[in-house]
């Protein structure tokens, strides 16, 4: 199946609804413990088990970290929202009903703009954010024809983010996603762990012809947990769905489930039956009304935001919108670029240090898989490097071979530009006593460059800087190497 | 409101609750009676009313500070548990 | 000298002065309740073990001259009330197996205060029944005549009080089931205001009806107890934030120039002939007492029995899908899949009451009918609400009878709910509203005892207590044993 012509005549409509664990120490109505990977049901006390009498009591910093979505999005934060009973029975529900929110959520009406790839800007609206409980987890290994119950996740705060179907391709919802995931980290509401599954993403995937009025019949992909295959899985549905109309099938509205493994997805067995949910207003929890103070103090709260800072990255240091966009993607990284900078000597360095963060900084965090806040190599010691590089001490190819083993080593880099012997040559008797030693052991190349064969220069640069093991200041050597062959 | 046997076995299987046979009648009768007396309602003036979900309206609700108060006690919540292997709740396989 | 027959407050003087200790005053109901439980199947379970150790432990605490008001008092609790290692059934087959691994919060703070447990009293299933004969454990019995319900659906608590086989015993009222079986055992109960007392630990049945409250001979014995259990709980969040008033301090407020409105629609068609007469008397002798009296209405108030009939079921259905056989509660043997344990589990665990709501709740929640059911029943929720306001810009307590009549035969009414439901007409109201409301005993209608009912705006406890009070000091209805029990 080629997809491009296939896709032809047909409009591809994907909304998003995310849900973005709130990094909160307890769980949202209960004061249970929310880290991941605890051993079985330990983190799981009555409230979280639903045990017969129990009561929920809202966590108000889930609340404070919604509104904090809220006012980040330009949404209206509602001073009375209601939380509501999504009645079902699953295992891995406790209660037979899911504690969120229907009619009133606590956040409304925002939007976020994200930039595609050929550089243009699109909004994408914010339906509503609300808050909910998680559910437990099945387990199916192990058990012969049964399943394994972990209530541990039961009553982690959500906050569910519904876009607006606004989005046209898989690159779209995922430059909304992960614009959406760069947020909620700024926030610090959410760590964005993708694999504990602290960030995860429906897509409701619809097509219909180009120019139709009406929004064709969705299906909504579960249980994809990586930015990867948030596209694969779209954009297979995208193919499927066209195959389907175009073979004059119909698309039945239904939950698919996304199979990385194969590829594709499928209708989800549990989801088959059509579910009456009953939503009505829990009568265990009154109405949550938000105060303007409460709201201004959480504004106080806001850190800038990634497009302020990217913004401010443009017009301080003079970088390209694609590379503020890059150093802001995170607030670690934008937090480490900007302590570079300024232990570098400012926006002068801006440049080099923004080279440098993105290039053999980030690649080394990448391959070593470490955080920001562990790196072996700090801003101050990476702007250390900076400045021999400024300073001519090194040359910038010397410069990646010291950064290296400045992460290896953890060490800075004046010590290892000292231990190595690495300090960049620029005496020029020493690099003259080097050319003519290289002259004098190569009179034939010597004859056959004054003879015009001039492209025996780079033979020559080659042979002077392993004379001096690399460190000869280029320039200078270039200088001093074309006078003596010259014959000066 | 007259129900039927039918709407009685779709409203008990959303419920997950097993009538026999022979109770089915005798529900069938007794919620159509339940759901005629109540639409009683239907007669009074409620006009704009504004729907009361609790009786402590107006009130707001009281939040709590994000903290961990909970050990694990799962062995002695468990001890109520009909079936469990390695402190997981046992149920028939799941099917996604 | 008989120690059953006192009061509460009678015998709280008797621990304090050392006439008997509390090993004693538990040992005494201990040995009444072995005579007679099994006629009135009222406790499904007895602690005797941990009563006696907790009556030492309150000798002890009087000894070390460290006693409260409270300490040594034995009482009953309801089993719907969560108590820490001991079953805690809720009159179901589905929580026969389950034992309670915390204590709610009321026990918890009667506990504290220095109460003795005597047992857990039979209810009927889940709360939900006006006689108590839904209980997976058997109907209860009336003390005043074996035949006859005791009301519910704390109907246990009630006869415990009544048969005086525990001095007082908690209760929870969510349609009428503290003063309703009150009225039909000839006690005193009390329906504290909406989030006066905290519901944590409570089998919830319809959580924004549920309240706990007392039953008790006097009011005054209401009082002694309802200060202990009332006050805010932040494992509620429904518990209200305020002070508790020293309800016992505040008994003997004068009843001269209270307002006291009688509800023009409780004396309607379905209320008893004697019943009604016995409450008019009672409406009398507190306008002797200097009461004014004054007629008020609550137009919609006779719609409280449909509109609870769906709210009630409506939240009960979800409250009660816990109960799914995973966790705790009874499970099927051997489900074939994960739709059978449910279904199965769910239906051999519950009685057909329990059933019947359920289903009626799932149904008036369901898509296409929750706006004309369940919105509708709460927009009367309302007009009710606001209507009780109303007429509580004119007076301060309104007057009139607890339930139609006095208590009827067991197995008269199982088959008819509606006619059971009707049962709440009087009662309902208060829920509705979050309304506090008491019963106390003002007559008898031949050997059966008859209610007579008294609802005060929120929070307004004290003003119902000393208003019973100032009643009782004048009649000796509530002090009537059955001669059974005397």
């Amino acid at each position: 199946m080629n997809q491009t012509t296939l896709q032809e005549g047909w409009e591809v409509v994907i909304g998003l609804e995310i849900h973005a664990q709130l990094a909160t120490r307890s769980k949202i109505f209960s004061g249970s413990a929310t880290a991941y990977g605890a051993a079985p049901n330990s983190q799981a006390n009555l409230v979280d088990l639903g045990y017969p009498g129990v009561l929920p009591v809202l966590n108000r910093e889930a609340v404070r970290m919604a509104v904090k979505f809220g006012l980040a999005t330009g949404s209206k934060v509602a001073t009375r929202s209601i939380f509501a009973r999504k009645n079902y029975f699953y295992p891995d529900l406790p209660k037979g009903y899911q504690i969120s929110q229907y009619e009133r959520p606590i956040v409304e009406n925002g939007s976020l703009e994200v930039m595609l790839d050929d550089g243009s800007r699109k909004t994408i609206g914010i339906t509503r954010a609300h808050l909910e409980e998680d559910a437990g987890k099945s387990l199916h290994e192990g058990l012969a024809n049964a399943s394994g119950i972990d209530l541990n996740r039961a009553g982690t705060p959500l906050l569910e983010i519904v876009s607006e179907p606004d989005m046209r391709s898989a690159k779209e919802a995922i430059a909304y996603l992960k614009k959406v995931h760069t947020l909620v980290r700024y926030l610090e509401i959410c760590d964005g762990n993708m694999q504990e599954g602290s960030f995860r993403c429906d897509a409701n995937v619809s097509v219909r012809r180009f120019g139709a009025p009406k929004l064709g019949t969705r299906c909504e992909i579960k249980n994809v947990n990586s930015f990867r295959y948030v596209e694969k899985a779209i954009n297979y549905e995208v193919v499927r769905q066209i195959d389907v109309l175009e073979s004059g099938g119909t698309i039945r509205q239904e939950t698919r489930l996304y199979d990385s493994g194969k590829d594709e997805t499928r209708p989800m067995r549990s989801k088959e039956e059509a579910n009456d949910y009953r939503y009505f207003p829990d009568p265990d929890l009154l109405p949550v009304m938000i105060e303007d103070s409460f709201i201004e103090d959480v504004r106080a709260t806001l850190p800038e935001l990634p497009d302020e800072k990217a913004a401010r990255f443009v017009a301080d240091y003079g970088l390209s919108m694609y590379d503020a966009g890059v150093l802001t993607a995170s607030r670690e990284l934008a937090g480490y670029y900007e302590a570079v900078v300024s232990a570098a000597g400012g926006p002068a360095a801006a440049k080099l240090a923004a080279n440098w963060v993105m290039g053999d900084f980030s690649g080394a965090l990448n391959r070593d898989s470490v955080d920001i806040a562990d790196a072996h190599v700090p801003a101050s010691a990476l702007a250390g490097l900076l400045a021999r590089i400024q300073d001519d001490t090194i040359s910038g190819k010397i410069a990646k071979d010291v950064f290296e083993i400045m992460w290896a080593e953890r060490a800075d880099a004046d010590s290892v530009i000292e231990a190595k012997g690495l300090k960049q040559i620029t005496d020029t008797s020493a690099i003259e006593s080097a050319i003519d030693e290289v002259m004098a052991a190569n009179p034939k190349q010597l004859a056959e460059y004054r003879s015009g064969k001039d492209r025996l220069f780079g033979f020559f640069v080659g042979q002077s800087m392993k004379a001096t093991q690399g460190k000869a200041n280029p320039a200078q050597l270039n200088e001093l190497l074309k006078k003596k062959l010259d014959g000066a | 409101m007259s129900l039927t046997r039918k709407d009685v076995e779709g409203i008990a299987h959303l419920a997950r609750l097993e009538i026999t046979e022979a109770e089915l009648p005798v529900y069938t009768d007794s919620l159509s009676k339940i759901l005629s007396f109540v639409e009683q309602l239907g007669a009074a003036e409620t006009g704009e009313i504004e729907p009361m979900a609790h009786p402590l309206e107006g009130e707001s609700q009281r939040l709590r500070p994000d903290a961990v108060t909970e050990r694990d006690q799962h062995a002695k919540f468990q001890q109520n548990a009909p079936a469990v292997a390695g402190a997981l709740y046992v149920v028939p396989k799941v099917i996604e | 000298m008989t120690l059953h027959t006192r009061s509460v407050a009678e015998l709280a003087a008797g621990l304090a002065r050392k006439e008997f200790s509390a090993v004693e005053l538990a040992q005494h109901f201990l040995s009444r309740i072995e005579r007679s439980n099994a006629a009135l199947n009222a406790y499904v379970t007895v602690t005797a073990e941990r009563a006696l150790a907790d009556a030492r432990a309150a000798d002890e605490v009087r000894a070390a001259g460290r006693a409260g008001p409270l300490t040594g008092m034995p009482l009953a609790h309801k089993d719907i009330f969560c108590t820490d290692g001991v079953r805690t059934a809720c009159g179901s087959k589905m929580l026969d197996n389950f034992v309670a691994p915390y204590d709610a919060t009321v026990v918890e703070r009667l506990r504290a205060a220095g109460t003795v447990m005597l047992g857990k009293t039979n209810m009927d299933e889940f709360a939900m029944g006006s006689s108590n004969e839904t209980s997976w454990y058997g109907p209860v019995r009336n003390p005043w005549d074996l035949k006859k319900v005791p009301g519910g659906s704390s109907g246990g608590s009630a006869a415990v009080v009544a048969a005086r086989l525990a001095p007082v015993a908690t209760g929870t009222d969510t349609g009428g089931s503290i003063r309703q079986p009150a009225a039909l055992v000839g006690i005193s109960g009390i329906k504290p205001t909406y989030g006066r007392v905290s519901r944590y630990g409570m089998i919830a049945f319809a959580s924004s009806l549920d309240q706990a409250g007392i039953m008790a001979p006097s009011a005054e014995d209401c009082a002694l107890l309802l200060g202990t259990m009332a006050g805010f709980d932040s494992r509620d969040s429904t518990s209200v934030d305020r002070p508790v008033p020293d309800y016992v301090a505040e008994l003997n407020a004068p009843l001269a120039g209270v307002r006291i409105g009688v509800l023009k629609e409780f004396f309607a068609h379905g209320l008893e002939g004697a019943t009604g007469a016995l409450v008019q008397a009672a409406i009398d002798q507190y306008r002797a007492l200097g009461a004014t009296i004054v007629e008020v209405s609550c137009p919609s108030l006779p719609l409280s029995v449909p509109t609870y009939y769906v709210v009630a079921p409506a939240e009960c259905s979800s409250n009660l899908s816990r109960f799914d056989g995973v966790r705790f509660g009874h499970r099927c043997k051997d489900p074939r899949d994960l739709m059978d344990l449910y279904k199965r589990s769910r239906g051999e665990g519950f009685g057909a009451e329990v059933k019947r709501r359920i289903m009626t709740g799932t149904y008036v929640l369901s898509a296409g009918y929750y706006d004309a059911y369940y919105i509708k029943a709460q927009k009367v929720r309302s007009l009710i609400s606001a209507e009780f306001k109303a007429a509580f810009d004119k007076v301060d307590l309104l007057i009139g009878p607890t339930s139609p009549s006095p208590a009827f035969d067991i197995g008269a009414k199982v088959d008819d709910p509606i006619t059971m439901y009707l049962n709440d007409i009087y009662t309902i109201g208060a829920n509705l509203a979050g309304l506090p409301a008491m019963s106390i005993p003002c007559g008898f209608d031949g050997i059966l005892p008859v209610g007579l009912q008294l609802i005060g705006p929120h929070f307004g406890e004290s003003r119902l207590l000393s208003a019973a009070h100032a009643y009782q000091r004048h009649t000796d209805f509530h002090r009537r044993v059955p001669a059974a029990y005397a």
